[in-house]
């Protein structure tokens, strides 16, 4: 039971919606943009996030967009995970965010509110890091198209009153040669040791890693070790480690030292996969 | 839309329009379970993790502990009262698929789901499907064993469960 109470708004359009967020931030009620509300309801329950009023994106029709437009995919952030592994418009998508939490959870997740969200694992973004999406954000200032790499460090870095209301991928993306792979500690449903995503585009391998460090992330130092073909795979493998952006993550998951164990070698299989030798 | 903390909320749920007085911070499974008497969602985790708490939102199972009763708006919700004689209830029965049935409604939904949304469900779908739920006596095996033996009757000449 959530112990504290707030009030629910359902905006239809994304003006109204960021009205309505400057109105009840100006009345002082703290109000947080509402997707599929997973992570809001479990943390509220705790006690980890307080607000008086929630802002449900679900109705605004831009945020529930799944189309090619003009050699583009468009995906709304309300698109639920499940929904895009069903549609499979793009399959490395579908095989990187199917791996988060369970399916019936993913039946509410929304691609949009796993990238903005405080878990650390937030694997839906992956795929939009390799293939250097553009997201449109919304927010008081209007709307804007910026690259992924720019709003997502660590964290999706909005401003105040800003929300995410698309991303668009370059559909030349979408058929390319990839690689996911996520190894667990025991069973298939729970929070990864590893996701590794991976692609290769014009002969370079493209990585972005979730459960390594306690952020996802794309690292270009890595990348270089990786696509260093005049040494042998392992050496390309434990120079791209040692270029690993932040510590290991050592948590209830596993150890640093097992999980760089087990980076190593599913590091390995992923380039392997690749066809690199 | 909008509604303060505490409103009025008419609710679809097992074919009929119920109207229950609500927090906005109440789960749909808090609702239906002390409002409305549907006891047949049960509360585990609370934290979206068992899946002892699925309900199908317009077919779909959905963990009704991680859902907001507001949500329901406009939403078809179909509880394990809402299923009267289907053939995964009896395939359950037929295949022990059960011991102490804490988990049980919430598994039956989730098949119940499956078998309509992927008829032509193979191991791998059904596996990853039932991943959403945990059960604390059994072996997964009954379970699967009665979702199989419902996908070969709707297909007769599916041979799975031989
Ligand atoms: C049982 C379980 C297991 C899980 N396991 C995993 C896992 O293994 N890997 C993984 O990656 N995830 C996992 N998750 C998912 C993760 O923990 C979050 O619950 C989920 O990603 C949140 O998505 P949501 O749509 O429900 O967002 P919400 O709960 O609605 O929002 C989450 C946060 O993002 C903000 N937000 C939402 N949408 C937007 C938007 N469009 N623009 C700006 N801000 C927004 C909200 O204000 C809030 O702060 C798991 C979840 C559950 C319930
Ligand atoms: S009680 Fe809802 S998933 Fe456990
Ligand atoms: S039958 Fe007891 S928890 Fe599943």
């Amino acid at each position: 039971m959530i112990a504290f109470d707030f009030e629910y708004y359902k905006p239809t359009s994304i003006i109204e919606a960021v009205n309505v967020f400057q109105q009840l931030h100006l009345q002082g009620k703290e109000p947080i943009y509402y997707a599929g509300g997973t992570e809001i309801i479990t943390w509220a329950r705790r006690n980890d996030i307080s607000m008086k009023a929630v802002i449900d994106i679900k109705a605004i029709p831009e945020c529930n967009v799944l189309q090619f437009q003009n050699n583009t995919l468009v995906i709304g952030a309300v698109i639920t995970l499940t929904h895009l592994a069903e549609a499979n418009v793009f399959p490395l998508l579908s095989r990187a965010a199917g791996g988060a939490a369970d399916h019936t959870a993913r039946n509410k997740i929304t691609v949009g509110g796993n990238i903005s969200g405080r878990i650390i694992y937030r694997e839906a973004v992956l795929p939009f890091l390799l293939a250097n999406s553009q997201v449109v954000i919304a927010g008081p200032k209007g709307i804007k198209y910026v690259s992924i790499h720019h709003v997502f460090n660590k964290t999706l870095q909005v401003e105040k009153g800003e929300f995410l209301v698309q991303i668009i991928t370059d559909q030349s993306y979408i058929g390319l040669p990839y690689v996911v792979m996520r190894k667990t500690k025991i069973q298939k449903v729970e929070y990864p040791l590893t996701t590794i995503a991976a692609i290769k585009r014009m002969g370079r391998i493209r990585t972005a890693f979730s459960g390594v460090c306690s952020f996802p992330f794309r690292s270009p130092e890595m990348e270089e070790d990786l696509n260093d073909r005049s040494v042998p795979l392992e050496v390309r493998v434990n120079r791209a480690i040692s270029h690993v952006p932040a510590p290991l993550l050592n948590n209830v998951e596993g150890s640093a030292e097992y999980r760089k164990f087990v980076l190593t070698n599913t590091l390995t299989d992923t380039l392997e996969k690749l066809g690199e030798e | 839309m909008e509604r303060s903390q505490r409103f009025v909320l008419d609710i679809h749920v097992n074919g009929e329009v119920r109207s229950v007085t609500i927090r906005v911070a109440d789960t749909l499974l808090h609702i239906l379970r002390e409002q409305l008497g549907l006891t047949g969602a049960k509360p585990g985790c609370e934290n979206g993790d068992c899946g002892a708490c699925t309900v199908l939102v317009d077919g779909w199972p959905i963990k009704s502990c991680i859902m907001l009763a507001v949500e329901a708006t406009g939403h078809e919700i179909i509880t394990i009262e809402g299923l009267k004689d289907t053939p995964m209830q009896k395939a359950f029965l037929e295949k022990w698929a059960f011991q102490c049935g804490y988990c049980t409604p919430g598994f039956i939904m989730n098949c119940y789901a499956l078998v309509r949304i992927h008829p032509d469900a193979d191991d791998q779908v059904i596996q990853e499907w039932l991943g959403s739920n945990i059960c604390r006596c059994t072996g997964y095996e009954e379970i699967q064993e009665a979702v199989k033996s419902v996908l070969a009757a709707q297909h007769p000449s599916n041979t799975r469960t031989s």
